[in-house]
């Protein structure tokens, strides 16, 4: 070998399409990405989806109204009450239906735990996106299940189920909080709390993981409202838009809670809102055990046949705030028992709608940095 | 509810009638009506777009938000069921080019100067939209596996 420089030789090799996914696991599910690249930058990104989709708004045209709430748990497979909680208020708005206080504090309940259950997924996989820079990734994807699986324990003794825990029904609540369980909800919140700083320290507390994250897939105020991102990658841009505090449901109206923003619209800014999301989460779990109001979960009559409630000819649109953003049902009835049409204004797919505005002019490696931090659910997105 | 005012705005200038969550217009006047809100009433958040079908239209629904006065208002339009054609709306709120794909994919309802108007759900070379009414729940189709189990098929 010999001493002299290397040459370093440039060839332009013109356009290469190259497909990611739908079999990759940092595209979070079944995405597929066709990346258009010169080099290593970024011209064109167009997304695949629909390789989940299982037709869950046809289905709905088939059963019957009680039926219904188990079936959207499966969209958001990462938060599946906050699917039945839009869709029972849809129907409760609709067909005017009495909830008693306590339910809609049950169901606040536990639409907190499963966002922090949601946002440990979504950081434990950011870091196996974001893999060598910290550590392998493995490490921090293992901490955060480690806090998670205690929430699905926790759920699991309230509800019987780890996940899917068909919590809401219309007109009111399935399960109850007693008090050693509200006691064990306490000690589990301030546990989780414990364990931020650590999971800050080995994330957003690392000077590699700033690199790879400040600056890169910014959103603008004006394509965030354009292209109706929502939830904290909206609230990264810098809009103070959250339906806990814009259109209260549940509890939501007396709890008191901060809104987080960020302005920078970069990857980074999108960590740190879900972040500081996890102590909110976990400060109104506290707040809602404290404050619990006494009574019964469920008022309705108990029903002869589910198939036989009917709601009355209309229209009507009602949503939550998912980990991932505003999840809405747009129901429209003919009187029948059955829907007659029924859209879910699913978050995920309108954040994912985001990916071809905010890739071009980025480099590969920044692709899956910028998809782990939009947080899609490919359920949610294909329905 | 929409804020009464936004729509005896929209009753003045366009022919709007009431509905549940907003105003129904014609088909031609959708364009400079969303222009309208996004411009002049502040509506520059897009929510959502859907499709309904009735017995003798496709029903396009725009729902878009105004974030200052947290306002969501609910625009529809009909079009007829032998061509359904309509506007794309996606040069006035960029988060309509994939409700209106889906709309597409799923009702068969074509939208004008659309950007890329493509299947988005369904597969590139499935037969029909699945969401019409006319379109059966055990439509067969490719790998389909077929089971004599389909509890309420029949319906």
């Amino acid at each position: 070998m010999s001493g002299g420089p290397i040459e370093i030789v440039e060839r332009d090799f013109g356009e290469l399409a190259l497909n990611m996914g739908p079999q990759h696991p940092s595209t979070h599910g079944v995405l597929r990405l066709v990346l258009h690249l010169s080099g290593e930058t970024v011209i064109k990104a167009i997304p695949v989806i629909g390789y989940l989709h299982r037709g869950v708004e046809k289905l709905s045209e088939h059963l019957a109204y009680d039926q219904l709430a188990p079936v959207y748990e499966r969209d958001d497979y990462l938060a599946p009450t906050a699917n039945s909680n839009a869709y029972v208020l849809a129907v409760e708005r609709l067909g005017a239906i009495e909830v008693p206080r306590r339910a809609k504090w049950l169901r606040a309940f536990v639409s907190e735990w499963q966002r922090v259950s949601s946002h440990l997924v979504w950081l434990g996989t950011l870091g196996l996106d974001l893999g060598g820079a910290l550590g392998g990734g493995t490490t921090l994807y293992m901490y955060c299940f480690r806090e998670r699986e205690k929430i699905l324990d926790f759920l699991e003794e309230l509800t019987g189920t780890r996940y899917h825990t068909n919590f809401n029904l219309v007109g009111g609540a399935r399960y109850d909080l007693d008090a050693s369980l509200a006691a064990k909800s306490d000690a589990l919140a301030a546990s989780v709390e414990a364990a931020l700083p650590e999971l800050w320290a080995m994330s957003g507390g690392n000077p590699i993981f700033e690199e790879r994250t400040r600056g890169v897939g910014v959103i603008s105020k004006d394509l965030a409202l354009g292209v109706g991102v929502t939830g904290p990658t909206l609230r990264a841009s810098g809009i103070a838009h959250d339906i806990r505090k814009d259109a209260p449901y549940d509890a939501y109206g007396e709890l008191s809670f901060d809104v987080v923003t960020r302005t920078a619209g970069d990857a980074e800014a999108r960590f740190q809102v879900r972040m500081d999301e996890l102590g909110v989460s976990l400060k109104l779990v506290k707040q809602i055990a404290a404050g619990l109001p006494k009574g019964p979960i469920f008022t309705r009559k108990p029903l002869k046949n589910p198939k036989a409630t009917k709601l009355p000819k209309g229209e009507v649109y009602a949503a939550v705030e998912s980990p991932r953003g505003e999840l809405g049902f747009h129901i429209v009835s003919d009187g029948t028992a059955k829907p007659y049409r029924l859209k879910i204004n699913a978050p995920s797919f309108k954040n994912l709608q985001i990916v071809p505005h905010i890739l071009p002019g980025g480099l590969v490696a920044d692709v899956v940095a910028i998809l782990g931090s939009l947080d899609p659910v490919l359920g949610d997105v294909d329905r | 509810m929409p804020a009464p005012e936004i729509v005896a705005a929209l009753q003045t200038r366009f022919s709007a009638t009431p509905t549940a969550l907003g105003v129904e217009l014609p088909s031609s006047e959708l364009l400079t009506a969303l222009r309208a809100l996004r411009d002049a009433h502040g509506y520059r958040y897009y929510v959502t777009g859907t499709g309904a079908e009735s017995a003798t239209s496709f029903e396009i629904v725009h729902a878009v938000r105004n974030l200052v006065s947290n306002d969501t208002i609910f625009v529809k339009v009909s079009v007829g069921k032998d061509a359904p054609e309509v506007d794309s709306a996606a040069f006035v709120y960029a988060g309509a080019e994939w409700q209106e794909r889906e709309i597409w994919d799923l009702f068969g309802v074509t939208f004008r100067a659309h950007p890329d108007l493509r299947r988005i759900l369904m597969p590139d070379d499935y037969p029909g939209h699945p969401l019409r009414k006319s379109f059966a729940m055990d439509t067969p189709w490719g790998y389909r596996p077929q089971t004599s189990e389909t509890p309420e098929a029949a319906s």
